[in-house]
């Protein structure tokens, strides 16, 4: 996998500190499973959490917690080494997670417009964000749109283009709000991504902005 | 052996956080390796203090931090065995855990919890034998990139790896706009990882 397009550094340190909404914490592991640069940005970002942590004036534990823990640790199950990842080349371990093994091409995929198919994947009600899958056809361009907040998509499939270069397999765009971008995907195939929202898109041109309830992202 | 070890070192350590960092590896060691309960023991009275500090910083109540450095410790020694001194120190790796904790408590206690997703992280690549020296010397770069920085990108750092605070919410609490935050994030961990490149 060739990856070009990566996360941004402030994407970066916002899930080190673990501070990222769930939906995009989804996408940006799930781009780490496969991206060795991002995964060691994110290694030295973390580093920084530990230099805090070292800082912090303690405040005393009781002696409970202490006796307590120290109890605890006779009937607790030792981890001794790493699960491994499963060998899926298709779908990153967070997402293969979260989808329970199903593959791609099994989900109940619900056409939204010609071209266009969404599958909503399920978060906590902790969660501000959306995350969903999205299939756009071969050929297919999206209208011109910004977003009401930041968006992260993960192409997991397939692959598109607009102003910012090719999108393909692996790669991320990770768009704050002020962008708008008018993705067309390419005549091979169609392309799937991964995708965490945080507030609805939103279309520039108003016959998309019409379609845009009915197509529900 | 090694809590009274520990004792004795623990007043340099203080001042010099790599021998701190040396002593909890060879703790994380002895746990590892022979189930040690003394050397937990020490592990615990060193970290759990400021770990308590940590969730409250973060907004837990006393109670509830002292949860979850139960948690966060009882993790320690569950996965001693899995820490891998080449990819950072003690301190970090402790604290991926207490963050990583923390996230899954928020999913389970929200009305519509779902089971956990685990370590999201996948383990970095292994180092190369020049890369594993100028591991050993990390802690130290960071501390003294961090101590360089300005005010104002310290600050960000802050809220966000300590208090829990994200972005937009920097944002609104420093009345300044989402991509002045996020600039200053940028920059901090620019400068941070220059800091880390090997020098040639």
């Amino acid at each position: 996998m060739n990856i070009d397009h990566h996360l941004d550094p402030a994407t970066i340190l916002a899930h080190a500190a673990g501070t990222l909404d769930e939906a995009f914490n989804v996408v940006v592991a799930s781009h780490i499973a496969w991206c060795p640069a991002c995964r060691e940005a994110v290694r030295k970002a973390s580093l920084i959490g530990g230099e805090l942590l070292g800082k912090l004036a303690g405040t005393p534990v009781s002696e409970n917690c202490r006796r307590q823990t120290l109890g605890l640790i006779d009937t607790a199950t030792l981890h001794r080494f790493p699960k491994s990842p499963p060998a899926d080349h298709a779908v990153p371990a967070p997402l293969a997670h979260l989808l329970g093994g199903q593959s791609l091409d099994g989900l109940k995929w619900k056409n939204k417009a010609p071209g266009l198919a969404l599958y909503d994947l399920p978060l906590s009600s902790a969660s501000h964000g959306k995350l969903f899958l999205m299939r756009i056809s071969p050929g297919k361009a999206m209208p011109e749109h910004g977003h009401g907040g930041a968006e992260i998509t993960l192409i997991l499939s397939g692959a598109y283009n607009d102003k910012f270069g090719r999108f393909a397999q692996g790669d991320v765009a990770d768009l704050d709000e002020n962008i708008e971008h008018k993705p067309v995907v390419e005549m091979a195939a169609a392309c799937i991504c991964l995708v965490a929202t945080e507030a609805p898109t939103r279309f520039k041109s108003w016959p998309a902005r019409l379609i845009q309830p009915l197509i529900g992202i | 052996m090694l809590a009274v070890a520990w004792k004795m070192l623990k007043k340099d350590s203080l001042t010099d956080p790599n021998s701190e960092d040396q002593v909890a590896r060879r703790l994380i060691h002895s746990v590892a390796k022979n189930l040690d309960r003394e050397a937990f023991a020490g592990l615990f009275d060193t970290f759990s203090p400021r770990l308590k500090s940590f969730m409250i910083r973060k907004g837990a109540s006393p109670d509830m931090a002292e949860d979850l450095v139960q948690e966060t410790m009882i993790s320690v020694w569950t996965k001693a065995g899995l820490y891998d001194p080449s990819k950072g120190s003690v301190l970090t790796w402790v604290f991926t855990i207490a963050r990583n904790l923390r996230i899954d408590r928020i999913r389970k206690e929200s009305s519509r919890p779902l089971a956990e997703l685990g370590d999201y992280d996948a383990p970095s690549d292994e180092p190369g034998s020049d890369e594993v020296l100028a591991r050993k010397q990390e802690a130290q770069t960071v501390a003294r990139a961090l101590a360089e920085i300005p005010v104002e990108q310290k600050a960000v750092l802050l809220l966000s790896f300590v208090e829990d605070v994200s972005q937009s919410e920097i944002a609104r609490r420093l009345n300044l706009p989402l991509g002045t935050v996020k600039s200053r994030m940028r920059l901090a961990y620019d400068r941070l990882r220059k800091s880390l490149e090997p020098v040639h």
